[in-house]
This record gives structure tokens, sequence and C-alpha cells, in this order.
């Protein structure tokens, strides 16, 4: 059985369910309203797939008045709502309700402007993460965060989850280059927050939606930063023979005033399970691998990639292989960012996300291990070390309900371990449903509650994602 | 307005707070008196809530009480060689003022410096803050880690609100190391459309550009002057110079100042130093679009007098006469091309009936007053510290 608590869907809403949809087939275009249960089921879920709600119907808006139309059709009505981008969510942030209606932005996908004299672009909300970068890419330029989900995921929920990804540790993550949004909001007002400046004054709005999980309202459009891309860049696959080893060379970079583009760390099975699928040329025999990849001039790449293996050598590094081709880098961040998929092939999994600090890390991996093992369920680390944010893959199997139960129990008690070692429940991947019960752990009541007061500021009547982020407890289901 | 309320630590900041009747004024190292509305209230000072709790160098973070001297966390980064990457303003030299700029009063001011074309703003580097709201309750918001998306950021809402949400108790910043060299590319006698197109260029570049500002005539030289700055190991910044002097070559790019010479100019560009003088003007910073800044120059003409391009173009500082009738000159120079006008230094006079911050439309005025309620609801933080009446 699933142990994430789903509120009581409302009855009156379901009563007027076929109501409701008639009256948005005749408010909107035909091809932007969903409500046949054939096409309603493909927006069951997200990667959370463990959790299906059938949702009420299914918006696709094309303009932002659209989506203001939906939006205050839903006020008057009622009704939840579900915004959603390409479902990518690991945190169960876009899983529906019977009683809510999902607002779709992939219909909104455009590129609506690039600028490179001011270096930013204006997009639409459901165009795709990596189709920026594609877009500023013959001019030399790139969008800088990037998750691995960036062929799918949306600009849209990239904002509205704050997602990061393996180069993040040099650029930032979403907020960090996100500047404006357009937001509808809740009564379908629409309201510009930020735009082609990097900075604007008075009380940070942008920064709150930023991370705010859909729950302040709905973004049609963002302005981001793009950014030059570097001369070149190179990865380095450094082998182990111990996680402690791998991750203290981690933090001896740093230490050294070293701050690569990207530091990744791969354990045995992740790198067995990823190698087997991507064929990247990943050693096999090694107990933790770091992926380190540096940026520049050539002659700058040699030097600091020559500190760096200096500081690896240090700390007893067996293998060490150099990408000697683009062609050999491409394929090398291939098998990462294939890490997930790979893992998914072979079993279902949990992806826990809570970050530590970094000095922290061979404790938190020996006690990730510790947990899993107390299960009996296995689990592979592949994730951002530079950051100390973790992702254990817990792998386990859907159709067993005490397997279940077992990996969300090894999942919870990762989580609360990184708070307990001073860091939070998730890096990136943000709470959604996955992470809401645990909220408590790292927030005290008053905390929670300054938090939602904030909320309700933008949502007074909760229709957003409701039953997400925050604890159900203490409010009525 | 007199007896000076100094909570010993957080938990009896609480208790002032809970047991409070009246409005607070809250008080850091008073480095920026004149900065925001006319100030109200008692007193409320950070003076004795100091100390650095933490510095991880090998985590990039660090986390110090709110009181604490700027100076003090900056000698304790040099010592392993690190640095706030956003520049902080030292804003004596504006306010002709002494005492020494505080953790708390940089967050809650949160005016980004050079670097932050390529560093981010405070907003961008501060991982975590500690507050007491306006009902004394203690909150925690963010953490030490450099990724956390766990709830909503309350950490951005706190960076720039002028103290009105909260007193700012603890904050944790993100690190970066101190570059041990840099270099700043000079082109000499640009103006102010071939300088922001010089420095687009330049920071449209791969050679990683942190910092990009143009100074006009009058200030320290009798040409304008557009700096170009790399920082890094000296190889590489060596080599960056001369990639940017090749890249910029038909702008009459031609040397770099190198090492205390480059440092010393982006401090006096980083705290608005040219603009100190002469201390009754108003001295102004503005965001905007960077190709936007010629115009926006243009428009504001002999309104403004000295001024200066940072960021590109994406910011200016100038400073205008202290009067209503220049403040409306500028609001309506700057207001048709959408910019970010901050009023950062007048005669008390004008910032109580001119607007200080970018006057607010009606939608944003009521998420403005909501947070501030929710927050605050009593109205204790610096009332009309950024707008009259929130
Ligand atoms: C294989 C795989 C790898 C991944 N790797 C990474 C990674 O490296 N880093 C990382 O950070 N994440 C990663 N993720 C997680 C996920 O891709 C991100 O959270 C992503 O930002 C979600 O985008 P989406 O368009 O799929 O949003 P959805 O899943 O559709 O929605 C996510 C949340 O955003 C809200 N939302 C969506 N669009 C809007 C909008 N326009 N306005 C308001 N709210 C909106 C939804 O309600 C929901 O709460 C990965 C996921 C997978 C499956």
């Amino acid at each position: 059985m699933s142990q994430i608590a789903f509120p009581t869907p409302d009855p009156a809403i379901l009563a007027r369910a076929d109501a409701i949809r008639t009256a948005l087939r005749a408010l909107l275009p035909r091809e932007c309203v969903v409500t046949d249960e054939a096409g309603r089921r493909a927006f069951e879920t997200d990667a959370l797939t463990a959790y299906r709600r059938l949702p009420l119907a299914v918006i696709l808006p094309r303009t932002t008045e659209e989506v203001a139309t939906a939006l205050r059709f839903c006020r008057e009505q009622g009704v939840n709502i579900v915004p959603r981008g390409a479902g990518t969510s690991l945190a169960g942030g876009a899983v529906p309700q019977e009683d809510a209606i999902v607002i779709g932005l992939s219909k909104m996908n455009r590129v609506l402007e690039i600028n490179y004299a001011d270096r930013y672009a204006r997009v639409e909300a459901g165009v795709t993460n990596l189709a920026i970068s594609e877009a500023v890419g013959e001019k030399g330029f790139f969008y800088a965060p990037d998750p691995s989900s960036q062929l799918a995921c949306t600009i849209g929920g990239n904002i509205a989850m704050n997602s990061g990804g393996a180069h993040c540790l040099k650029y930032g993550v979403t907020s960090n280059n996100l500047m404006g949004v357009r937001l509808v909001m809740f009564d379908g007002d629409i309201l510009d927050l930020g735009g082609p400046a990097l900075d604007a004054d008075g009380l940070d709005f942008l920064g709150l939606v930023c991370g705010g999980e859909g729950q302040l309202g709905i973004v049609t459009e963002a302005y981001v930063r793009i950014l030059p891309l570097a001369e070149g860049a190179r990865p380095v696959l450094f082998g182990f023979d111990s996680a402690e080893d791998a991750s203290r060379c981690v933090a001896a970079v740093i230490g050294a005033g070293i701050v690569p583009v990207a530091m990744e760390y791969m354990d045995r099975l992740a790198i067995e399970i990823t190698e087997n699928f991507a064929h990247a040329g990943y050693p096999l025999d090694v107990e933790a691998m770091l992926i380190i990849e540096s940026e520049g001039s050539a002659p700058e790449i040699e030097a600091e990639q020559k500190r760096i293996l200096d500081i690896a050598r240090a700390h007893n590094v067996r293998v060490v292989k150099e990408s000697m081709s683009a062609m050999e880098s491409a394929q090398i961040w291939k098998g990462r960012k294939s890490a997930f998929g790979a893992t998914g092939r072979i079993a279902d999994y949990i992806c826990m996300d809570g970050t530590v600090p970094t000095g922290q890390l061979p404790e938190a991996l020996r006690r990730v291990a510790k947990i899993c093992a107390d299960e009996g369920l296995r689990v592979a680390n592949v994730f951002h070390a530079g950051d100390g944010n973790m992702h254990p893959l817990i792998l386990y199997n859907m159709n067993d309900p005490a397997e279940q139960e077992k990996a969300e129990r090894a999942g919870a008690r990762v989580l609360e371990m990184s708070v307990e070692l001073g860091g939070c429940l998730t890096g990136e991947h943000g709470v959604g449903v996955e992470k809401r019960d645990l909220m408590s752990k790292q927030y005290t009541p008053q905390e929670l509650a300054q938090q939602k007061s904030v909320r309700a500021v933008f949502d007074p009547d909760g229709r957003f994602n409701p039953a997400k982020v925050f604890p159900l407890t203490g409010r009525a289901a | 307005m007199n007896n000076t309320l100094s909570p010993a630590d957080e938990r009896e900041a609480a208790e002032i707070v809970r047991a409070a009747q009246a409005p607070f004024d809250i008080v850091g190292g008073a480095t920026r008196p004149g900065l925001g509305r006319p100030r109200q209230g008692d007193p409320l000072s950070s003076a004795k809530l100091t100390g650095i709790v933490f510095h991880e160098p090998a985590e990039m973070t660090l986390r110090a009480r709110a009181g604490t001297p700027l100076a003090e966390v900056e000698a304790s980064l040099a010592k392993a060689g690190q640095m706030l990457p956003f520049e902080p303003l030292d804003p004596r030299a504006l306010f002709a003022s002494s005492g020494e700029p505080t953790v708390g009063g940089l967050v809650a001011t949160a005016i980004p410096g050079p670097r932050r074309v390529s560093a981010g703003a405070v907003r961008d580097n501060v991982l975590g803050v500690r507050l007491v709201n306006g009902r004394g309750e203690i909150v925690s918001a963010g953490g030490r880690v450099m990724k956390n998306v766990t709830g909503l950021d309350l950490v951005k809402l706190m960076c720039g609100a002028q103290g009105t949400l909260g007193l700012i108790t603890e904050a944790t910043f993100k690190l970066l190391p101190a570059p041990p060299a840099e270099a700043t590319v000079v082109i000499r006698r640009l103006d102010d459309a071939r300088a922001v197109e010089a420095m687009a260029r330049a920071l449209s570049s791969p050679h990683g550009v942190s910092g990009a500002a143009t100074i006009h005539a009058g200030m320290g030289r009798e040409f304008p002057r557009t700096l170009l700055r790399v920082e890094g190991f000296p190889e590489s910044v060596t080599y960056r110079a001369e990639r940017l002097i090749a890249l910029l070559a038909d702008f009459g790019a031609k040397h770099a100042l190198e090492g205390e010479d480059s440092k010393r100019i982006w401090r006096s560009i980083r705290d608005g130093a040219f603009l100190a003088e002469p201390r009754e003007r108003a001295v102004w910073r503005a965001s905007l679009k960077p190709s936007d800044a010629p115009a926006a120059l243009a428009a504001l003409g002999e309104t403004a007098r000295a001024a200066l391009m940072d960021h590109g173009g994406g910011c200016l500082w100038f400073s205008t006469d202290p009067t209503p009738a220049a403040a409306t000159a500028v609001r309506a120079a700057l207001g048709r091309l959408n910019g970010h006008v901050h009023l950062i230094r007048a005669p008390e006079d004008l910032r109580a009936h001119a607007d200080v911050f970018p006057p607010l439309s009606q939608a944003l005025a009521r998420l403005t007053r909501g947070v501030k309620a929710s927050f605050d609801p009593e109205g204790r933080f610096n009332p009309g510290r950024m707008y009259a009446e929130i």
C-alpha cells in the first residue's frame, strides 16, 4: 500500500465533474481541453510513478490569456489546480488529484526573444531546458542550469523546483540564472516580476516564485540569463578504492581554492549500471569515481587539471582517465546524465535528494549504505559532490508492496540523516508530495507557519498544488 | 528615540520583540544612516549579536551573527584565501560614516557589487538566515548547504528587505576562493554607446569577465574610462587579459592595470566612492537593461552629473541636486525605460517626500503589504523604511 496520504477528493466537486468538464469545453478552444478518460490518463502521474491520480480535466493553454481564463474559471468553480510542465518531477510535484484540474504548459513552448547584447532570452514556460541552449548555441551562448532531464523538462518546471544540475557548482541553480517571470495569479491577474534588468528593487518576489513549487501562481513566460560558452571543457575520470578517499578528495580540491565547473560522484553500483547502458568508458573495478570537469582555454584546463591531479594522488587515486576528444567528453556526460534512466531499466527506484555539508560526505555515504542494508535493499549513489547534493537511488520492486514500504522507509531515514548532519531534505528536486510529511524534521511549527502564511498571500484559497510541500497534519483533509 | 535596546542573544531579542509596544528602528553598524526612508522607532541594535559561528573553508561556507563586523568576517576569509563573492559595498565613503558595517546590514540592504556579472548578487550568495519576526518567533530560513530547495525560499525575501520583515540574527554565506591575481583592461574615451558595446562584447566573450564598468570624464580623469576585469590564477589572468585586449583592439584597448592598481579602482566603483563628493548631492543607483544605459543617461541629461555605468551598463550610479524636482525628473527619465531606481543618499526631507524605492504597482503593493503582514503583523520593524505606510 502506498504510504503517502492523499486528501479525500471534494465530493461536491466530483458530483459536478461532468458539468465542470462541459463548461470548460465551452470556455476554451477544443484543442486546449482534455476531458476524455484516456486523454486524462496521460497526466495521472509524473516521475514519482508509484503515485497516480486521474485528474478531473486537463487544460493545455496556448497563451497567457488562456491561462488567466482557466484560473478565473477554477476560482469560480472552487476547483484545485495542478500546474504541469513535462511531468518529470521526482517528488510528485505534478501528481494531480481527482478533484483537480491540470494546467499543462506544453503548448507554450516558443523562444520569444533572444537578446545577445543584453545576454538574456525570453521564453514561454513550456519550452524545454535544452531548447534554450540549443537556440543560443550557434552564437556561442548557453543556458547554464543543466538538470539531467534537460531534454524533456520545461523551464516552468525548473523555475517551480529551482532545479540544478551538474554544472551548478560554477554557474548556480535556476534562481541564480532567472531574471524575470510573467506570473498568472490565483484570480487571473497577470503580474510581471523582474525583467531584462539584472536586479529589481523591492521585496524579492521573483526569488520566492523560484522554488515555490507552483504554489504561488502559474509561470507563463520567463527571462533567463544566457552566458558565453567557455573556450573549451574537459572532464577527467578519477577512480578510487574507497568512498572515503573520493569524498575527501572533493573537499581538498575546494579547500585548495579550485572550483571546477563540475564534480560528480558515482559509486560502484552506479558505475556498473550506467556503463552497461551508456558505454561511457567508466572504470569498472573501483569503489568510487569522480568526474571532474575543467573549463577554459587549453593551457588553463591543463593547469587546473594538474592541480587537481596532484590532490587526487594525495588521496590515493588509482585510475585516472582523461577525455581525449570532444566525443569522449560527450560520452562521459551522456553516461552521467543517463544514470537515472539506466537504473530505471534494471529496477524501480526512488531517488533521494538531500544535501549535506561536503565535510560530512564520508559519514553520509556510510550511513546511507547502512540504512539500505538494514532494509535489505540495494542502493546506487550518483550525485553532485561539489555541493554535497546526494542522490542515493534506492532500488526496489514497485509490485511488491512490502518492498515499496521498505524503500520509502529507507528513503525517509536517509533524508532525516541529511538534516541531522546539518543539511536539508532536498537540494534540487523539491518537496512535492514525496517529502511533504518530513518537512517538520527540518522546520519548526513556527517556521512552517511563516512559510505557509507567505504562500497564502499569493494563493489565499490554497488552490495551487494543495496537499504538497507542507505536512497535511493540522489542516483540513 | 534614546535608550537603545541591545539584546545579548537571539532568545533575548525574541523576548524584546514579544514584549514590544512600539516600532523598532533596527541598527547594525550605523554605517548607512541615510539609506531608505527616514528612520522611526526605538533603536534595536545587533551590537551584541556578534561572532563568527563557523567558517568551513573546504565547504566554502561561513556563518556569522548579524552584528559581526564585516572586517572580522573578511579577516577570517583572508586567512583561508577566500572571499564573499558579491563584493559587499563599504558604505562609509558615500555616507561619510564611521563605525563598522555589519553582516546584518549587508544582507538587509543587499547592494550588489561589480562582481554581480559573474558571481551574482547578495541574494545569490546567502545560503541561510535566522531572524526574529514581528511575533517574536525565531525563524530559520535556508541553511548552510550550497543547494537547498526545501520549502519556500524566505532567504531571498530577507535580502534587500531593509529590515522591514524581521531582525536578522545570523546569516550564512557561500564563499569563493579569492583570486590570486587580477587584471583590468582599460579603454579610454569611449562615448556611452560605444562603451556599452565594448562591455557587451567583453561580457559575451569566454574570458570570464568579472567586472565591466565605465567611469565618466571628470571622475578622477578628464576622459571616460571603460574597465574590464579578469581574475584567477596568474597564468590564466595574463592569458585572458591579452585575449580581451585583442578582442577589443578596435575600441582602442591597449593595456591592463594589475594587482593593487586594479583592486583600488574596483573598490571605488563598488563603494560609489566617485560620487561621495560633493556631500550635499543626492546619489542614485539604477538597474536596467544594459543596452538602454546610453538612452537613460541621455534622458537624464543635465539632471545627472557625475555618472558611472557598472554591470556592463546594467547598473547606473549618478548624482543629482537634492531636490524634489530632480527626483521627479529622474523617475520620469528612467521610468520610461523600466529602470529600477533606488535613491541611495539624500537629505532626510527629500527621502521623506520622494520615492526612495521604485513606486509599487497596485498588484505589487498588495503582495508587499501581505508579505509584510505575514512576518510583522503589528508593523514592528523599520516602519515606512521602504514605502510610506508599509
Ligand atoms: C531522469 C531524471 C533526471 C532528473 N535530473 C534532475 C537534475 O539533474 N536536477 C534537477 O534539479 N532535477 C532533476 N530531475 C527532476 C525534474 O526534471 C525537475 O524537477 C524539473 O524541473 C521538472 O520540470 P517539468 O517541466 O517536468 O515539471 P513538472 O514535473 O511537470 O512539474 C514540476 C513542478 O512544477 C510545477 N510547475 C510546472 N510548470 C509550472 C509553471 N509553468 N508554473 C508554475 N508551476 C509549474 C508543477 O506543479 C510541479 O509542482 C530529474 C528528473 C528525471 C526524471
